[in-house]
């Protein structure tokens, strides 16, 4: 097993022990998505018109709960100096760590998506779209997350200043995916896919080099 | 026999803000023989031990690894690799069990032993597969001990691997740090209680 | 030029540079808003209300070259590791920000009459809102870090990754108001714009800028005062 697949392994294992995040992300993702209608009212066919925007927001928010833990525990017990001297560079142990937060919030969030769909009473033709757009646009947020939360680190309560570090950076993302899916609500192409595709792999690429470089000064002390 | 000879030091300095922890600090760690740090509580001990991991950069000075057959290094990123830590904090997963969190540093440094005979080696055999939150304070120490061990680093560098372990547990250090020394490994422990081993001294805070 | 980033040197010159650049900053707004508010003709189809734009544009203009100056500072500040460069990072993201407010509020102000409401999802408007939104998660994060160093360490690599994304941001908020009206609102003047419009606007917009490089100046002449008076006490402290 090599060092690489040993920590993505260890913070998927995490994520689902107690007091993980992904079970948290999801539970938040769905009950958010289902309390707006209470907010906005019943009729679906307004659902429908919002349905991209919600679930794509909601994803966002969801990703963020547990994105300051991301380093910070690693920091505080002291994993992070036993990481930086093992044979992983920083950069591929940051890859790591984003792939591991992807997989335990960005995929499962993408996996129920469709149940969310049912609820806004979106058309069959949507839901290929709300599922791509998911799917290609939730490593964005982990990845871009990931640098927040590096910068985060010396922070005490990271936690509150974070979202607003990393909201502002994603809007392409969200803006993006959820176009991707009301161009398939009104059976139009408009190269959103082709665009979330490009901003989420240049941010899954460049955010593990950030998000070292960030991290590396926490380890004097 | 592991591959590196001496840890030189010249004229370290670490300075934070206003404050002079330490300047011109020159010594040698030989393998074979291990360096102990001693020093009242502030003097430095755990800062020139994260200088010497490379975690932090002096404000002056330079560390050179040297190797046996006469290469070395004075890179911290190269001298790295090399390295065997134990810090103040366990770094452990409390939501992971002991045998749990030793795999996971078996695989991250890619060391080939027998994760079983660590643990028993170290006396955690009947707690192994406990989450590590429930482990006491020495107990955890020992889980630190048995990675140690277990990644086979050859430059050791332990921050008061004493604190915490009762009689036992001591001895058990003292004895892997003689068997790292005796295999020609180096060792530099801050202790401020004191190894009960021949060792070379340095004291820090005299400045 | 970095001769002049040393701190003694920066006072000295910045002090003989301050009263100039402030007086000539006053005289150009004043001559811009006497040309732009009373001189000038109302435009034939806006009316009075095309006078906002004296205002708004060239806030706006100061809101993104602002950005610009704060992140170059800061990537200075990381390459070289120079205190100057990260304060001066520092202290021009609050001006950026109240630019860009500035920028809003007139830009609201001139959609009541133009749009019939206070905030229309118009382009321009929305992505500097996020570029409001991208100086206050700056600004938190500067005032969330106890330490000086790893702070400007850290609201370096923000402030770059923010300059970098900008573009994307500004690309994507386009795409997105095309995605969802077809037509674009806001045509500030349009293409041939009348000299009398065009001359409080460069004045205006001169004004702006000299206006932000003086207060810029002030800014970090008072944090290297802060700075000395600061490890002054302390110095006293240690000798009590």
């Amino acid at each position: 097993m090599s060092a690489f697949v040993a920590l993505l392994g260890r913070d998927i294992r995490l994520a689902f022990r107690a007091g993980g995040g992904a079970m948290l992300a999801l539970a938040f993702f769905i009950v958010m998505a289902a309390l707006i209608p209470l907010g906005i009212g019943p009729d679906l066919k307004l659902l429908a018109k919002v349905a991209g925007g919600v679930v794509w927001s909601a994803a966002l928010l969801a990703a963020l709960l547990s994105l300051d833990r991301l380093f910070q525990a690693d920091y505080e017990d002291g994993s992070l100096d036993l990481i930086a001297l093992s044979p992983l560079p920083l950069e591929a142990a940051s890859f790591a760590k984003i792939a591991a937060h992807w997989l335990t919030t960005g995929l499962p969030l993408t996996v129920v998506s469709p149940l969310l769909g049912l609820l806004y009473g979106l058309p069959p033709a949507a839901y290929p779209a709300l599922v791509l757009s998911l799917l290609i646009g939730t490593p964005a947020i982990s990845a871009i997350g990931a640098v927040g939360a590096s910068l985060t680190l010396p922070v005490r309560r990271g936690g509150l200043i974070l979202p607003l570090l990393v909201l502002p950076l994603v809007t392409p993302a969200l803006i993006f995916g959820a176009g991707a899916i009301s161009a398939a609500l009104n059976g139009l192409s408009n190269g959103a896919f082709g665009l979330l595709c490009a901003f989420s792999f240049v941010a899954v690429i460049v955010s593990p080099f950030i998000t070292a470089f960030a991290v590396r000064p926490n380890l004097a002390g | 026999m592991l591959p590196i000879s001496q840890l030189d030091v010249a004229n370290l300095a670490s300075i934070r803000g206003e404050r002079v922890l330490f300047r011109d600090l020159s010594f040698s760690a030989l393998a074979g023989r291990p360096l102990c740090i001693e020093g009242a509580n502030g003097a430095g001990k755990t800062t020139l031990l994260r200088i010497l991991a490379g975690f932090l950069s002096p404000s002056a000075g330079t560390i050179r690894l040297r190797m046996k057959d006469g290469g070395g290094t004075a890179d911290a990123d190269l001298r790295g690799p090399y390295i065997g830590f134990i810090g103040h904090r366990e770094a452990l997963k409390s939501q992971l069990t002991a045998r749990e969190n030793l795999a996971f540093y078996a695989a991250l440094y890619r060391a080939a032993g027998d994760l079983d005979a660590a643990l028993a080696w170290a006396g955690l055999a009947r707690v192994a597969d406990l989450p590590a939150q429930y482990l006491s304070a020495g107990q955890k120490k020992r889980v630190g001990l048995a990675r140690l061990r277990l990644c086979a680093r050859p430059l050791w560098l332990l921050d008061e691997p004493l604190a915490a372990l009762d009689h036992a547990g001591k001895a058990l250090v003292t004895a892997m740090i003689a068997e790292h020394c005796a295999g020609g490994g180096i060792a530099i422990v801050a202790t401020h209680e004191g190894l009960d081993l021949d060792c070379a001294q340095l004291r820090l805070g005299l400045a | 030029m970095f001769q002049y980033a040393n701190p003694a040197r920066f006072m000295a010159l910045s002090g003989r540079v301050l009263p100039w650049l402030a007086v000539a900053a006053g005289l150009l707004l004043a001559a811009g808003l006497y040309l732009g508010l009373i001189a000038s003709p109302p435009d034939y189809q806006q009316g009075d209300t095309v006078r906002i734009m004296y205002v708004h544009v060239p806030a706006a203009w100061c809101a993104m070259m602002i950005y610009a100056l704060m992140a170059l500072s800061a990537a200075i500040g990381l390459i070289n590791r120079h205190p100057l460069a990260d304060l001066a990072a520092k202290t021009a993201a609050p001006l950026g920000a109240l630019f860009t407010a500035l920028a809003l509020i007139t830009g609201s102000l001139w959609g009541k009459p133009m749009w019939g409401a206070w905030w229309v999802w118009d382009g321009r408007l929305t992505s500097f809102l996020i570029l409001l939104f991208l100086y206050l998660g700056y600004i938190a994060l500067w005032n969330a870090i106890e330490d000086e160093v790893p702070a400007a360490r850290a609201t370096a690599v923000l402030a770059i990754v923010g300059a970098v994304n900008l573009p994307i941001i500004e690309f994507s908020v386009r795409w997105w108001t095309t995605l969802h009206q077809g037509e674009s609102i806001i045509r500030a003047g349009g293409p041939s714009i009348a000299a009398v419009f065009l001359w409080p606007l460069f004045l205006m917009a001169l004004g702006y800028t000299l206006l932000f490089f003086t207060l810029w100046i002030v800014r970090i002449r008072t944090e290297i005062l802060a700075r000395r008076a600061r490890s002054l006490i302390l110095a006293e402290g240690g000798a009590a």
